[in-house]
Parts: structure tokens; sequence; C-alpha cells
């Protein structure tokens, strides 16, 4: 770890400096949300402090000055996803709202009865249920690829769900709570084999990996802002500019149009087409600084560093008598969901709480996976790039203790 | 500092929970789900035509709050007319969100103020409270019943 000094990298996070019932605070909850840079929560307050406007609207120095941090954003973002061209970046309020946006717009206008859609088990509920809807508007079929025991998609079953009648595959980049990479380059190629539109979560994936939309070649790609070190209330969703022109817009509202009359509106260009309403500004100029901290840290550091957390947390956490861990793909990136014998995941969580130790316990608004396992729910550790071995240890001392509570 | 959520009463009845079966003859029974932890389980109770609890009991899976809870709520309830059964029920909601000290004010709670502290973790309230919503759900399906 000698080339990632993750004590300068804490230090760039105010909020790892709280006790929590006493004890230094252990944040393990990255896959919820991830704690935010001081440059991000400075970028915001300075919005709120000497930079209030709207955008795209007045005249005055303070909306210039907003629009050109709001549209540099735009430009940030492009970047980051290598995106061809600026029009290709939608804001949006989240990844579930970005999905429902591909559903309610591209889906609704060019899917119909009997065409068929592909989402994975291992899915979250905001890649499963904006499809069921659009399937019940339009008489589309649902089809799901199954998972293995390890957690990952099993390709061949894949394709054999492929076929002409498949128009969209949407499919999860990094499982959330299975902590599996998916291939996804692979999963898109076969698709457009069959001329099927491709939609990729990017949601956990964008933490942990480079992106790049034109090698990946996806259609459409979706991510949030609070998940990638940036503030809650904005995502993105990329699209491929020819589909997002034939795409009518989700909502109608300010910003969205040319000219309104009561005979009929012209609608705007790409990207305000998508954009109806006074947008998440502070948000979006947040996110330019989260995506900006993030580039300027290594990538091929912070994979080594959170390869070692991995592979790490799993060897303590398996030393353990009685925890099993869900998930164990190949491929797979700092997301450790596990179990233990005799302590459903909730008294576990509040228990390691105590300790100060932050970890989610639920389904992980990924039920079917649950269901998949035969259990309720996982206790989950996710890891960012500020985590250390010495949490990791504070863990599994944590669950030790909880294990010992329970059997008083 | 908050108060000890797993004291031992709550432990124990995780361990062995008491009536933890399906009640033949049930009179009375209704089904209760968590959606945000997955908690799920049946209340059954055996009513007599006077009204009075003859048998309560529960099936499911849930974390220790849950099951601890379920497992005191049937045997407080044994016994119990179908109007003290909703006066509990009244009285551990309170007790649950904090409205009711029970060293302070008057009630029927007895073992069940091992519950006292859990309004000092909310999201943990509902693991409590679930067995007795459902149970609670079981009775008022037969006031609507009993009204036709």
């Amino acid at each position: 770890m000698s080339a990632f000094d993750v004590h300068r990298y804490r230090s760039e996070f105010p909020n790892l400096k709280i006790n929590v019932h006493g004890k230094p605070l252990v944040y393990l909850d990255n896959a919820a949300t991830t704690l935010k840079p001081r440059c991000v929560i400075d970028a915001v307050n300075a919005y709120y402090v000497t930079g209030v406007s709207n955008v795209h609207r007045g005249v005055h120095f303070l909306s210039e000055q907003a629009t050109a941090a709001f549209e540099f954003s735009r430009q940030v973002v492009r970047q980051f996803l290598h995106a061809r061209r600026v029009e290709e970046i939608i804001f949006t309020k989240g990844a579930t709202e970005s999905l429902n946006l591909i559903a309610q717009s591209y889906g609704r206008h060019f899917l119909k009865k009997g065409d068929e859609i592909i989402i994975s088990h291992m899915e979250h509920h905001s890649n499963i249920v904006p499809w069921q809807m659009l399937c019940q508007q339009t008489g589309s079929v649902l089809k799901v690829i199954p998972i293995n025991d390890k957690g990952e998609i099993i390709f061949e079953e894949y394709l054999k769900l492929l076929s002409d009648r498949t128009k969209l595959v949407s499919l999860v980049w990094v499982s959330n709570s299975l902590g599996t990479v998916n291939p996804v380059k692979a999963l898109i190629d076969e698709a457009h084999k069959r001329g099927a539109v491709v939609v990729i979560d990017a949601a956990q994936a964008v933490t942990h990996l480079p992106i790049n939309v034109q090698e990946l070649d996806c259609d459409f790609l979706v991510f949030s802002g609070h998940k990638v070190l940036g503030p809650t209330g904005v995502g993105v969703l990329f699209g491929k500019e020819k589909y997002l022109e034939a795409m009518p817009p989700y909502q109608g509202g300010g910003d969205m149009i040319k000219s309104v009359t009561f005979a009929g509106t012209t609608y705007n260009d790409l990207p305000y087409k998508f954009e109806a309403g006074t947008p998440p500004i502070a948000e979006v100029i947040g996110l330019r600084s989260a995506l900006e901290f993030l580039q300027s840290v290594s990538w091929e550091n912070v994979k080594e560093h959170k390869k070692e957390l991995l592979e790490y947390g799993t060897k303590i956490l398996l030393a353990i008598d009685g925890v099993r861990i869900i998930g164990t793909a190949k491929e797979k990136t700092s997301i450790i969901s596990f179990v233990v014998d005799g302590i459903h995941p909730h008294d576990l969580g509040t228990l390691v709480d105590q300790e100060g130790v932050a970890i989610r316990t639920g389904h992980h608004c990924t039920q079917p996976v649950m269901q998949y396992f035969g259990i309720p729910a996982t206790a989950r550790a996710s890891l960012a790039l500020y985590n250390t071995k010495e949490e990791l240890d504070i863990l599994a001392q944590a669950v030790k203790k909880a294990q010992a509570v329970f059997q008083h | 500092m908050r108060d000890e959520l797993y004291q031992q009463t709550i432990l124990e009845h995780n361990r062995s929970p008491r009536n933890f079966k399906k009640l033949e003859g049930a009179t009375h029974l209704a089904e209760g789900y968590n959606p945000l932890c997955g908690d799920h389980l049946q209340v059954y109770m055996k009513i007599t035509p006077n009204g009075v609890i003859e048998e309560a009991a529960f099936e499911g899976s849930g974390c220790a709050i849950s099951k601890a809870s379920a497992s005191m709520m049937t045997m407080a309830l044994k016994g119990k007319t179908i109007d003290e059964a909703n006066l509990l029920f009244d009285e551990f909601h309170k007790l649950v969100i904090g409205q009711l000290k029970p060293d302070l004010q008057p009630n029927h709670l007895e073992k069940l103020t091992v519950f006292s502290g859990i309004w000092q973790y909310p999201a943990r309230v509902k693991c409590a409270s679930l067995s007795w919503h459902t149970m609670h759900g079981a009775l008022e399906k037969t006031k609507i019943i009993s009204t036709e």
C-alpha cells in the first residue's frame, strides 16, 4: 500500500472525525452512500454563500456565473465518462430517476407488446420495478438472467434468453449486495448482436472502476452523485445522442422548451429537453468537485488499496466461527456481504453500531438476491478508498462481541 | 448513553421463543411483514365466543427483537379479553415510541417493560411492534366480521 497514503485522503473527509456512541466512527456503508470530501462541501457551500442563482435564465452576474459553473460540471461528467458529446449528459436526481426516465421515455415510445426486456437476478429494485411498470404499460415481457451460487451471472443462460424479440437489456455493472463485477463489455456486445439497446446501471461501479462509455459502447449508463463522493439529489443519465434525440421528453416544464403557446410547444435541444424545472444546481456543482477529487487519485492505486481491503476483510471475517460470505464472485469489488449463524443481521447491525461501526443490514433493495440465497437479509461492509485494515479489525472485533452477547 | 437493548430476557426469548408454532383451530390470525428488513410472521389466536383469548401463538422469521417481542406478547395475551388486549396494544405502542414511562405512569405491561429502552433505537421500534400490529390486525378483522 506504499503508493497509496490512505491517511492523507482520510484527512479530506471531515465526517470521519466524529465519534459514535463514544467511539471513533468506522464508516463501512459506502455502497449506501459515501462520505464527502471537503472540496465537495466547500463547493456546495460556496454556491449557497456567494453564488446563489438560478441557471439558464437571468442575464445578471450571478445567473451567468451559476450557469457557467453548472455547464462546466456537465463537461467534467462528460470527460469522466469519456462520452463523445456534452449533449449526451443529462442531470437527474439520481440513478433511480435516470432508469425511470429511460423506461418511460425510451421504453414507452419504442417497446410494444411481446417485446422482451432482459435484466439479471442481481439487480437493485431500481433496475427491476421501472421495467415491470413498463411491461404493464406496453405488454412487453421481462426476462431474468439467473445467477449461480457465487453470485455471478450465468452467461450461457443470458445467451439463451437473447433473441430477436429482445429489445432492451438493462444490467448492473457492480452488484450492491454481492460485490460482483459483471463482464459488461461482453454482455453489451452480445445484446448488440441481436440489435437490443443496452442500459448499464453504474451506481456502484462509478467509484470502483474507470468508465469509458465509448469503449463499452453501452447505449445508456446511469449513476448517482452521492455514491461517488458527491452530494445527494443529483444523478446522471448518459445516453447516445441518436437515442436521446429520438426520445420524447420525460417531464414537461420550464427549461425543456424552446417556445410555448397554447397551440403547442417546441421542445428544447439536448440535454435540456430532459431537464424540466430548476435542476439541483448546488448538487451538480458539488458533483464536479467529487469527480475531480476522484480523478486526482490514481485509479490503479485505489484499485490496489481496495483489493487489499477486500482480501483482508474477507479473511478476518471468515476466521470468525459461524460467519458466511454471500457473494464470492471471481471478479468482485470491495463489498462484503455476510451472515453470522444465530444472529439476525439487524441485531448484528445494532450491536456493531455500539462500537461505532456503520454497516448496512437488510436486503439492500435486492430482495430477489436474498430469495436466491434463502436468507432474509445480510450484513454488508462496503469499503471506500478512505477505509483501512484497522477499521476492518474493529468490525471483526465488534462481530465477535455481538456473538458473545448472543451466547450468554 | 442509551439503555442496553439486548437484555437477558430478550436474548432468552430469542433463543427459546414461547408459543412458537402454528395454532390449530385458531379463530383469529393475521400475517405481519416488515418490508424494511424482511421480518415476516403469523400471529394466531384462539378466542372464546365471549371474547377471551384462550391461546396465542406465532410463527415466522425475524431478528431477536421481533422474535422476543412476539414470544412475550403471546404469553401476555393468554387469558386477556379482547378489550384488555387492545388496551395492552395501546400501552405497548406508547412504550416503544417513548410516550409511556412505565416507572411513572400506571400500566398493565408487567414484563413487557423490558422493551422500554427501544425508543432510543428508532430503527428498531418496528421490530418490537410488528407482532403487536399483526395481533391488532387480527382482532380488527373480527370487528369487521362481527359488525356484519
